[in-house]
């Protein structure tokens, strides 16, 4: 901070027999305005994550009384239980479960693999730039913004025609695919920002192209890549569209089991058990969220901040 | 035109006092400077003068009224930042224009001070032209105009030539001191640059360690620094140091090295009775030695170890006892590497500290 | 950067494989085939069986598809409009030096992290007619309070729009307050000292001066909201009806329930002309303020 940044409070201790000018003001109007502004801003946002939590914990008869915003008055932690290992998903009753387990098997291999593909073309693009590499890499860019929706059907055909259509390995190479585009931009972005005496030091030494990236690049990668698993584990754990067409019902992870017991029509639905459901899906990104904390905003604000 | 008054003035950043108890009077149209090494306060002072910063203790009076708690637009400053702080997606008229417009002023006053202030800063081609189409002497000028507009009487600069290159300083500075002259106006200058200093200042405020070291004309900072640091920091090359121990008695008072070799200080003006005996460093501007005998000066005998040419003149550096010294001689006079000469100094025109305190002695 | 070796870097075309593939294969060859097999009468499976425009006709005369791009465009400038103004706001606030920033930051920023399903779910538990939030309040006194938008099919859009500020909100925030931080605080100061007032100097200093962090934000709005698929799906299911029907939601129904490929590779190259449009648009601009640089 520099030194000329608005120190919070001023407390004036004056001296004076002479006069001054108007009393400081510690909370003035405009602060409290701020303030009141930003908790408003912040029930908003938290009411949604109460409601869940609270509804969670209340057994059916109490929820049907309709009071949404009252605490439990006899909490229990059936429904989280429920959701886990008994709920139906129209198909089945195991609960999130499976979709838990799948949800691991989905998202481990997709960001490793992810990250190793999108690092090797950051530092490709920054420091072994080839023929037509910055055109690839603009398609790649264009490639993120372009809807799902318009590629998923050739995807389906080509990943059918190697038998890997409703796989494991099917959807982890789907998510490499996705994930690429941003990954790339991030990783190129954070090697270019080195200081390329690094590498032209590595070339004078004698090593090579692997050697470099395993030996001075990688060392040097921990802060980008820590951004990098953040929102890939973030976005690979929420995902929804490519797990419903592309893993294969055997695979499929905790989001799309969560909705298949959430949306079923047959008979009563079960509210608490639902919200239960609903927390235990979002909890490992919710944890990396908390975890990260600052990371995960730098994560954001660096894969915002485009060349 | 107006008088600044800072009294007891105390700023601190968490646990960090930044300014202690600092008091300054700035007279009605005086240049002043606050120079000083980063971290010393400076800035710090001046924002607080400004009412950019919140300040813990203390009051600030602009003009006879006391001013301590008013926003800065109604202090009656304008104020000149190191980057220029220029609006960029606005022209240079609008930046010119956009602190009256939002107070209102009305239209044929905005655009009778624009023509004003273009003129005297000679800006007029520039007016319609964004920021990033301007050079950066340019950009100063048009900075300094936005607080020229506003028609006040205290101006506040804070490092504003420490972005241009050494030529463009050059310029400016010289505009400054012209601007100064015409204007009248009360002027608070930060800078690090001691010849900006020198050459602006009617007076100087060397600051260190958020205390004023120092407040007098630049004269005196150069001939009478008033302890070790201002006398280090004032001047380039810097001061001379040679550390030894005072002797008063004897033949004559002298500095003793500790190799025993005596420099005689006969004539020196001491403020008190320094006592014999006393650690003491003595300290003489390199311009000051010269290579050939002064009547009634001092000899000072020096270990020649290299000459630097500088166009000019050329400098001549060399060790007395342990400590380095340099010293301006002609561009033509050569000595060798490792010869031993006789320079001489006038001890009135030197100074001496306490080797603890730092302190004139 | 210019290229530090002037052999041929093989080791550089190897490593980069998956990229070739995936930027040449997906993103070229697969839009290709997309767009190619939206001139055909594909069903279950594609053909090269060539109709010309048919199925682009056919689409733009159902109803279905009709309401889905309306809504798009209802939710897209909605949902975009209010993240965009709200984002603002928080990241000015935010920009206050608040003691707990790093708190409500966090608290702002955690609906990101949360799957769409997730968020759909939610808000669909909230606004349920019966036991939601409209309930709630009407117990707590305020008799006449609506809020179950989801069961009205003119209404239920505007649910999902709300639960897409939600989520988006705070995204935007962070990267406005980060634009925000990247202006030189020596602007701010000579404003105060020019005596502008705090919101006009954030109106009409900063946001000028945040076009890049801006451009990011809306950018990042239109491609989130051109993907609405799991929202949809968790929230309303494409109704009541198919009243809340998005283009999303239409292309993958016409590729699986509906076995419809050609009209799915159709209504999936509708979507993606407007991205074209902006990517298009985007890159003349960027063109132009490159060459404007360097002129």
């Amino acid at each position: 901070m520099s030194a000329t940044d608005m120190a919070m409070d001023s407390s004036a201790a004056r001296d004076d027999a002479e006069p001054h000018g108007p009393k400081p003001r510690r909370v003035s109007p405009g602060r409290i305005g701020v303030y009141a502004f930003l908790v408003v801003a912040a029930l908003f946002f938290l009411i949604p994550l109460y409601i869940m939590i609270v509804t969670s914990l209340k057994g059916m008869p109490e929820i049907r009384l309709g009071n949404l915003f009252n605490l439990p008055a006899e909490p229990t932690v059936q429904p989280w239980i429920d959701a886990m290992w008994h709920a139906c998903t129209g198909r089945d009753c195991y609960g999130l479960s499976p979709g838990f387990l799948n949800s691991v098997k989905i998202t481990v291999p997709s960001v490793i693999i992810s990250i190793i593909c999108a690092s090797i073309n950051g530092y490709a693009l920054t420091y072994w730039p080839y023929k037509g590499a910055n055109v690839l890499f603009g398609l790649l860019v264009f490639g993120a913004f372009v809807p799902y929706q318009v590629v998923i059907y050739p995807l389906i055909i080509g990943l059918s025609s190697v038998g890997l259509f409703a796989s494991l390995p099917g959807i982890i190479i789907i998510h490499t695919i996705f994930g690429m585009p941003l990954l790339t931009l991030l990783y190129r972005n954070f090697y270019a920002s080195l200081p390329v005496e690094l590498f032209k030091a590595g070339r004078v030494d004698g090593a090579g192209f692997w050697r470099i990236f395993f030996y001075i690049m990688i060392p040097m990668s921990v802060p980008i890549t820590i951004v990098a698993v953040i929102l890939q584990v973030t976005g690979i754990w929420n995902d929804f569209l490519f797990g419903v067409v592309f893993a294969g019902r055997s695979n499929w992870p905790m989001t799309v089991q969560l909705n298949n017991i959430v949306n079923t029509t047959t008979g009563v639905r079960e509210y608490n058990v639902n919200m239960a459901a609903t927390i235990l899906t979002a909890a490992v990104p919710l944890i990396v969220y908390f975890v990260s904390g600052r990371w995960f905003v730098r994560g954001i604000a660096a894969g915002a901040v485009k060349g | 035109m107006a008088e600044v008054s800072v009294k007891n003035l105390g700023v601190s950043f968490g646990h960090l006092k930044v300014l202690r108890d600092l008091n300054l009077d700035v007279a009605a149209g005086e240049f002043i400077v606050l120079l000083g090494p980063s971290g010393c306060g400076k800035s710090t002072l001046l924002n607080a003068i400004a009412g950019l910063l919140d300040i813990n203790s203390g009051q600030i009076w602009i003009d006879g009224k006391n001013v301590t708690w008013e926003e800065p637009k109604d202090r009656g400053i304008g104020m000149v930042f190191q980057s220029y702080a220029l609006y960029p997606r606005m022209t240079a008229e609008g930046n010119l224009t956009f602190g009256l417009r939002v107070a209102r002023v009305p239209k044929d006053e905005i655009a009778r001070r624009v023509e004003r202030t273009a003129d005297l800063l000679q800006i007029k081609p520039l007016l319609k032209r964004r920021p990033s189409e301007l050079s950066g002497g340019q950009r100063q000028r048009v900075a300094i105009g936005r607080a020229l507009v506003r028609d006040v009487d205290v101006f506040l600069f804070d490092e504003p030539l420490s972005n241009l290159d050494a030529k463009l300083r050059t310029e400016l500075r010289v505009e400054l001191k012209k601007l100064h002259n015409r204007l009248g106006s009360t002027m608070i200058y930060v800078t690090h640059d001691q010849i900006e200093a020198l050459t602006l200042a009617d007076r100087i405020a060397v600051m260190h360690g958020g205390v004023i070291q120092q407040l007098a004309p630049p004269k005196e900072i150069y001939r009478r620094p008033v302890n070790r640091f201002v006398a280090g920091f004032v001047g380039s090359p810097s001061m001379n140091f040679i550390e030894g121990t005072l002797r008063m008695s004897g033949a004559f008072p002298a500095i003793e090295l500790p190799s025993g070799t005596r420099i005689g200080i006969d004539g020196y003006d001491f403020a008190a009775a320094p006592g014999d005996g006393r650690p003491a460093v003595l300290g003489v501007r390199p311009e000051q030695v010269e290579m050939k005998p002064i009547d009634g000066g001092s000899a000072l005998p020096i270990e020649v170890h290299l000459i630097d040419p500088m166009g000019a003149d050329s400098l001549l550096w060399g060790t007395v006892g342990g400590d380095t010294v340099s010293v301006r001689i002609g561009p033509d006079d050569t000595f060798r590497a490792g010869e031993t000469v006789e320079a001489w100094f006038q001890p009135v025109n030197a100074s001496l500290f306490d080797a603890k305190s730092g302190e004139r002695l | 950067m210019a290229s530090l070796r002037r052999a041929f870097p093989v080791h550089s075309i190897i490593g980069t494989v998956p990229m070739i593939l995936v930027s040449v294969g997906v993103f070229v060859v697969g839009i290709g085939f997309s767009v190619m097999w939206s001139f055909t009468s594909s069903k279950l499976f594609p053909n090269w069986d060539f109709v010309g425009l048919l199925q682009y006709e056919r689409l733009w005369a159902t109803d279905r598809w009709l309401v889905s791009v309306n809504n798009i465009w209802i939710f897209g400038l909605l949902s975009i409009a209010c993240n965009m103004v709200f984002g603002y706001l928080l990241a000015v606030f935010m920009d206050q030096r608040i003691r707990q920033e790093d708190t409500f930051r966090s608290i702002f920023l955690y609906p990101f992290a949360m799957s769409l399903i997730v968020t759909g779910l939610v808000w669909q538990w909230a606004l349920d007619p019966n036991l939601g939030l409209q309930t709630a309040v009407r117990k707590f006194g305020w008799e006449s309070f609506t809020f179950a938008p989801l069961v009205d099919p003119q209404l239920a859009i505007y649910g999902l729009v709300v639960a897409g500020i939600w989520q988006g909100a705070g995204v935007t925030m962070a990267i406005l307050l980060a634009g925000l931080r990247g202006i030189d605080a020596e602007i701010w100061k000579a404003a105060k000292v020019d005596g502008i007032p705090n919101w006009r100097a954030y109106l009409f200093i900063g946001l000028p001066m945040m076009r890049g962090a801006i451009a990011t934000a809306f950018v990042l709005q239109c491609v989130s909201v051109v993907r609405v698929y799991d929202l949809v799906i968790a929230m309303t299911g494409g109704g009541p009806g198919y009243a809340t029907t998005m283009p999303a939601v239409y292309v993958i129904q016409l590729i699986t329930v509906r076995q419809n490929v050609g009209q799915g590779m159709a209504a999936a190259t509708m979507m993606l002309m407007p991205i074209l449009l902006v990517v298009i648009i985007g890159g003349i601009l960027m063109w132009r303020r490159n060459r404007k640089a360097t002129a």
